[in-house]
């Protein structure tokens, strides 16, 4: 196991770049987690059903619980602690998920709102059912993700400049 | 959960990787989305010693088109393959399939090299593969071959893979215009596997199929070419006889497993209805 | 008073107290990642554990031999039954009065079952070191079928407790038998179904499932060598009593136990026990003098720590001919695995499962419950309900639609025939409940109008003679379910956990300028505490909820309290907060009396000050009574201004509800789609109408989940099957329905505020009702019941049964 040589990575993580030695196993959520300290992203099932370790790199959605850190050398990375603007002010998905209570327990909403961000750059006025279908990656335990929707739906609203009409029950 | 050890390598050329597996033989495995592979690791049932990652190798990416052929480089990703005009122009089932497949995230990384390739009879792709009458192009230490998609597969992960070759890309040859396809898949919930799943590709002339092929996911070792159903099939109008007996016929070749997905019974039963429902969509489409 | 002035209403919303839809202080660190749960701390030195399982269900211990682990660089120690021995500690108390194995001692009692753990530098050492621990395994015969668990040949599990036959319970019967356990009149109920024209006598098994929240149990302990002090982070639901137990089980002193439950990523009655990787985190970092860390993967989750349910129910209602029910009988088989460790108040070894007989008045029942063990994981948690309510309010609402079917009777007209009345309340049950407060006519009418139930038939009857005349393969079904719960666990005259009381607790300490601490023994793991209990005080005390800070999780600040799970940290721990708030407005008034110079008497408390009767300008606001509580001499009162309360309620709480589901059925697929689910909760006094919707959409889509296909399954060999997040069905946003909500408000009489509760009602009255509905769905095929889970396939094969893939 030790004859096993680390390898070093470098990769771009919220827009500064980060590097560190590790074995060519290391999981990138335990890079992100115990080597940068970035504890917002969790893990929730190790096999790649949750998301609820959902990181942006490249422009893409990915489970970091079933990737390598290696894997990830010279990428580009958000996490959620890099979704705010540097003045603080929330993302409208961070301020959405507050406003239509679209979360609980706290522990799927990075991998969530990172889903949704995401999903809002590739569809920026999705229906219900294409939010629905978009965010069938996470899963949530405590909200039944009806809230969730309204928050993705509040934040579509506000980045489009647009007023959110909450649906009628 | 934690993988084993293993050494990583990052080849960039496919003569490089082919190179590396042929040297590292069966301690080595070859490395795409990982969203198989990896999860088989962290639970320690799959413990290779190497793993080669065919991230770095640019001309596994990519559709073209040469000729009537598609051509799909291994390492294109699902979502690629969503988002591909030219596939949605003319291979129109592979959209359809690849949102069927596993869950956003993992189309961003899942590639359809891993998914034909590996061998999983709960992967989709091969069952549309064979519909398709797909080449699989092969390279190894002999150099490279072709292989049909209807010969590749042999049991549950076991394919005509040799020791040292893996998968460059998949050519589908020309379909028909106008021809109608289907993939119905019955599965419990986004992300699972199919309980059972039928991909059909059939063309039409004067109201009566034409050409028929159809195969099946998830109910053997393999999916399954369901060649005697596409028989009953061809020559029909779809009347509820031929539908039913060409289910019959699926449903005799069928031989799932009793899992959490439902019983043998069940599951058999399940083949003939997505036959059933994939033939009349693709019927109505083509 | 000017223009400026705010009016009442002004100042009442600045309160954001109860009633408003306050938004959560808890998401402004969870949407930025600034969550702190147990695994997102790191101390300095800190080790990992991890542990060796059993690959068997049922087999002897014959040899492990950790030397080769112990070789490997990185290995701390690996810990065994037998190092835990001359500690006492290779076994520990459940909550339930029964011992459970921390590592396997001698033998190994179901598969997954810890038999050592191996503590290294990291997480990944670890996890290489349990491969190299190798223990030999005897396989015995392994026994999964609790039917059989009385055989007179069945095999023997528990040999530590072989010749004990008095149990926590009382007389064991048998040597695999836990308890047998009786309520009610059986003379009565048997002299009634002698003679009663209809009867109705079916078994409905509860299966197993498991509360699987997103994080899994983890914990994290520190023992300080020089100083004896011990800190341990956990997922602990209720952390007071890890304390207690911790202190008991060690030797160290209480006040050098210090025990902190961080953010929690959902508990569900997962985390309410104890379970051996915190014994064992907490043993190797007083043996090692180092932190040592425990997280469990999701496998490990759902197969060894905590299930829930398991309760075969086999369950008789007697009537006249007209609907009018004359008694109930039922009898409970309860698997509940390999040790007793059902987390119910300790007199109650089936939870609260005599409030069966539901919402009606049922003059006669009896009850009898026998646990048994089998080679399973233990558990049998309320897993988002209030001990064993949700298997008691499915064996009602389940037989209550099984003797309507009987009697030819529609079952929302039955169930209104059979409420307890409005004036009947404080209602008596035949099995020993005090029902608090119910209008029960009012839900099920305002219900019934909300989703069109007589259309809803209608519909239906044309659906199905469509089917019958080969239009259609979908049959459609109308679920229908009342339920009463009972929660606010509870009194400590028949309520406590080992002996420990089930109070709670609040402290409130106003700060000299006005804002505020309130300081509880509950532990929220989603829920929302630090919004609205602030409500509560606001409201109470006249404090703005923003300048109100609640903590919680941490046992060296707070109160002694019980936590939270069977709903109970609004009935009890809410009740504690009003009351701790009144102590201190009620010093508040003898120093609003002082400054204004008058009488206390006369004056009268308004939204956020005193003010003198009659005279409404001259009044004095609580930030200026704050002030002077601290730094004001006032004659005969000491300076400051805070208060604790022990709340010790004097009965349970009864939320109640009606829930409707509309459902269409593809016989061919056996696939299910809620078209429609529409909600109405009673849960008394509402604090904050967000966070309960929330909390109804929460427990809702659990129920579906349950109802409709999530279990822990075994085969006859004991292997436990689909232990994943693949094959365990946790439903995504695509297969959850939508929820409509309702209320209706009928306050506790007895809670201070008249709140009951109402995080677990959504599914206690969910399960049924998704489960009525299938059973509605095949009914007019001849269809009596169908056992949950009903996935796919086992819809599919009821209408295979029924005969109805014949004609396809």
């Amino acid at each position: 196991m030790s004859k096993i040589q680390k390898m070093h990575v470098t990769m771009t993580v919220n827009g500064e770049t980060v590097e560190g030695l590790v074995e060519p196993r290391t999981l990138l959520i335990h890079f992100i987690r115990e080597h940068l300290l970035l504890t917002g992203a969790h893990i929730g099932c190790d096999t790649g059903h949750c998301g609820a370790c959902t990181l942006d790199i490249d422009g893409k959605s990915v489970k970091s619980c079933t990737m390598f850190a290696v894997q990830a050398e010279g990428s580009s990375i958000v996490t959620i602690e890099g979704l705010a603007a540097p003045d603080g002010t929330l993302h409208a998905l961070q301020e959405g998920f507050r406003m239509m209570h679209g979360l609980q327990c706290g522990y799927c909403t990075p991998g969530m709102i990172l889903r949704a961000h995401r999903l809002l750059i590739e569809n920026p006025n999705p229906t219900e059912a294409e939010i629905r279908f978009g965010i069938s990656g996470n899963l949530c335990r405590c909200t039944g993700y009806q809230n969730i929707v309204r928050a993705i739906q509040y934040a579509a609203a506000k980045l489009n400049g647009t007023q959110f009409q909450e649906a009628a029950e | 959960m934690i993988p084993g050890a293993f050494t990583y390598h990052r080849p960039k050329s496919i003569d490089e990787a082919a190179a590396l597996l042929t040297s590292l033989g069966e301690e080595a495995r070859p490395l795409a989305g990982g969203h198989s592979l990896i999860p088989m690791m962290k639970l320690r049932m799959a413990t290779p010693e190497h793993l080669v990652d065919l991230a770095g190798i640019p001309e596994l990416k990519g559709v073209c088109q040469n000729g009537g052929d598609i051509i799909i480089g291994a390492m294109t990703t699902q979502a690629e393959l969503i988002a591909s005009e030219l596939l949605a122009a003319q291979v129109p089932i592979l959209r359809e399939t690849s949102l069927v497949i596993a869950d956003p995230q993992i189309r961003y990384c899942g590639t359809l090299g891993g998914n034909v390739a590996n061998g999983d009879p709960g992967n989709d792709m091969p069952a549309v593969m064979m519909t398709l009458d797909a080449r699989y192009t092969i390279v190894g230490e002999k150099g490279r071959r072709v292989i049909p998609s209807r010969e590749f597969y042999q049991g549950a992960y076991y394919t005509a893979l040799e020791p040292g070759e893996f998968l460059v890309s998949v050519t589908i040859p020309a379909l028909p215009d106008g021809h109608g396809f289907a993939y119905e898949k019955m599965k419990r919930k986004v992300g699972d596997y199919a309980t059972a799943a039928a991909a059909v590709v059939l063309t039409k002339k004067d109201g009566v199929i034409a050409t028929c092929a159809l195969a099946l996911t998830n109910v053997g070792d393999t999916a399954l070419f369901a060649e005697e159903a596409a028989q009953i099939l061809i020559g029909s109008r779809l009347d509820a006889a031929s539908l039913a007996r060409a289910a019959a016929a699926a449903e005799a070749i069928a031989a799932p497993a009793t899992d959490g997905r439902g019983t043998a019974a069940y599951r058999t039963s399940i083949a003939g209805v997505m036959v059933a429902r994939a033939v009349r969509r693709a019927f109505e489409r083509a | 008073m000017n223009d400026l002035t705010p009016t009442k209403e002004q100042r009442e919303a600045r309160l954001e107290g109860m009633g408003c839809k306050r938004k959560r202080v808890e998401d402004i660190r969870f949407t930025q990642g600034k969550g702190n749960y147990v695994d997102d701390i790191k101390l300095p030195g800190m080790l990992f554990g991890d542990f060796v399982r059993s690959t068997y269900a049922h087999a002897r211990i014959k040899r492990i031999d950790t030397s080769k682990a112990k070789a490997l660089p990185g290995v701390r120690a690996v810990l065994t039954a037998d190092d835990l021995k001359p500690l006492n500690l290779h076994y520990m108390p459940t909550l339930a009065g029964d011992v459970a194995a921390v590592l396997a001692d001698e033998k190994v009692l179901f598969q997954n079952q810890e038999v050592a753990f191996v503590v290294a530098d990291d997480r990944y050492i670890a996890a290489d070191a349990i491969e190299l621990v190798e223990v030999e395994y005897e396989e015995l015969e392994p026994l999964t079928n609790p039917f059989k668990a009385m055989d007179a040949d069945a095999p023997l599990l528990r040999e530590d407790i072989k010749g004990k036959m008095e149990g926590a319970h009382g007389p064991r019967k048998h040597y695999n038998h836990i308890f047998n356990w009786q309520v009610g009149d059986r003379e009565a109920a048997d002299d009634i179904f002698a003679s009663a024209p209809v009867k109705t006598k079916d078994t409905y098994w509860y299966h197993r499932t498991h509360p699987s929240p997103l994080e899994t149990c983890q914990s994290l302990a520190s023992y300080d060598k020089v100083t004896g002090h011990l800190t341990i982070y956990g997922t602990f639901q209720a952390p007071h009593v890890v304390r207690t137990v911790v202190s008991m089980l060690s030797g160290i002193p209480e006040s050098k136990v210090h025990v902190i439950a961080p953010d929690i990523g959902g508990g569900f009655g997962n985390k309410v026990g104890v379970y051996p990787g915190y014994v064992c985190s907490i043993v190797a970092s007083i043996v090692l003098g180092k932190p040592v860390k425990w997280v469990e993967d999701r496998m490990e989750n759902l197969s060894t720590t905590s299930f829930a349910r398991d309760y075969h129910m086999t369950t008789e209602l007697a009537s006249t001919q007209d609907g009018k029910i004359l008694g109930m009988r039922c009898y409970v088989l309860a698997d509940h695995g390999a040790f007793d460790a059902c987390a119910d108040p300790t007199k109650w070894p089936a939870g609260f499962m005599n409030i069966c007989t539901g919402s009606y008045g049922i003059p006669v029942a009896h009850l009898e419950v026998d646990g048994v063990y089998t080679n399973k994981a233990s558990g049998g948690v309320a897993y988002r309900c209030s001990f064993r309510v949700t298997e008691a309010v499915y064996a009602i609402e389940r037989a209550v639609e099984v003797l309507a079917q009987k009697l030819g009777m529609d079952s929302a007209d039955l169930r209104l025939k059979n409420f307890i009345r409005r004036e009947q309340f404080p209602y008596k049950s035949a099995l020993g409940w005090e029902y608090d407060s119910g209008d029960y006519h009012l839900a099920m009418n305002k219900a019934m109008e909300a989703v069109g139930y007589r259309q809803l038939r209608a519909e239906q009857a044309e659906k199905r003679a469509a089917f019958q005349r080969g239009e259609t393969r979908e049959v459609m079904g109308i679920g229908v379910s009342f339920f009463t719960e009972i929660v606010g666990a509870g009194p400590s005259k028949n309520c406590d956990i080992l002996g420990v009381g089930m109070f709670d607790s609040c402290e409130i300490r106003i700060h000299p300028t006005g804002s505020a601490i309130a300081r509880m023994g509950t532990k929220s793991q989603g829920q929302g505490h630090e919004t609205t209990y602030a409500q509560i005080v606001a409201t109470e005390l006249g404090i703005p909820a923003d300048q109100i800070q609640v903590e919680e999780g941490n046992t060296d600040t707070a109160p002694y309290g019980l936590g939270t799970y069977g709903s109970r940290s609004t009935p009890v721990a809410g009740a504690a907060i009003a009351m701790a708030s009144r102590k201190i407005r009620a010093k508040m008034q003898m120093i609003a009396a002082h400054l204004l110079e008058v009488h206390h008497n006369d004056l009268d408390w308004d939204i956020d000050g005193y003010q003198v009767k009659g005279l409404p300008e001259k009044r004095i606001g609580v930030k200026e009574i704050a002030w002077a509580a601290y730094h004001q001499p006032i004659p005969n009162l000491e300076p400051g201004l805070e208060a604790v309360n022990y709340y010790d309620p004097p009965n349970m709480t009864y939320p109640f509800g009606a829930y409707f589901c509309v459902m269409d059925i593809d016989v061919d697929t056996g696939a299910a789609k809620v078209r429609r689910f529409y909600a109405l909760d009673d849960c008394g006094t509402r604090i904050n109408p967000m966070i309960i919707e929330g909390q109804v959409h929460g427990g809702l889509t659990e129920a579906f989940a349950v109802a409709m296909g999530q279990e822990i399954r075994y085969d006859a060999a004991g292997n436990v099957m689909g232990a994943s997040f693949m094959d365990f069905f946790v439903p995504t946003a695509v297969e959850t329905p939508h929820w409509e909500t309702d209320f209706t408000v009928t306050p506790s009489p007895h809670h201070p505020i008249g709140a009951k509760g109402v995080g677990e009602s959504p599914h206690v009255g969910g399960v049924p009702c998704f489960s009525n509905a299938v059973n509605d769905a095949l009914s007019f095929c001849g269809s009596v019941h169908i056992d949950m889970p009903h996935d796919a396939w086992r819809i599919w094969e009821a209408a295979e049964k029924l005969g109805l893939h014949k004609a396809a």
